[in-house]
């Protein structure tokens, strides 16, 4: 993750508070979305950038899970999101991503 | 879920970028506190 985002969220997480900030993804691959999850949960696994041993535990998902989807308004969800949700690996994303979350998040109530 | 969150956005420019998450976020009662569009070429 570039390391400029990764100061970004460490800031706003300092800002807001942890408990009240979601991430949400837009990776185009499970691998990629992955290491984006474990960096705002666990911390920045390359140790290169200002989240290294810093375990936010931010709460992160994808814009393809379900529990994201249901949140927003359909027709809007389409005509934004529709297109690519065709050609994404959407189960292998939503697998990766829920890993991290549920291994790592600190908010999920 | 979403509902009065702040939300932080890690756009993908080859998957999906900024811009469209944060349209549909905006629906779901969430606040956009930052939102950008990775390049990872």
């Amino acid at each position: 993750m570039d390391l400029e985002n990764q100061k970004r969220v460490k800031e706003l997480s300092e800002k807001y508070g942890p408990e009240n900030i979601v991430v949400i993804l837009g990776g185009a691959e499970a691998e990629a979305s992955g290491l984006a999850a474990e960096t705002v949960t666990n911390g920045d696994p390359t140790f290169a950038g200002p989240l290294a041993g810093v375990p936010l535990g931010l709460r992160v998902h994808h814009i393809v899970d379900q529990e994201i989807k249901d949140d927003v308004d359909p027709d809007v969800y389409e005509e934004q999101v529709g297109m690519m949700e065709m050609v994404l690996p959407v189960e292998e994303i939503i697998g990766e991503v829920r890993e991290y979350r549920e291994r790592f998040c600190k908010f999920l109530n | 879920m979403l509902e009065d969150k702040k939300v932080v956005i890690l756009g993908d420019r080859d998957g999906v970028p900024g811009p469209a998450i944060e349209e549909c976020v905006k629906t779901a009662g969430a606040e956009v506190v930052f939102s950008t569009t990775e390049c990872f070429v």
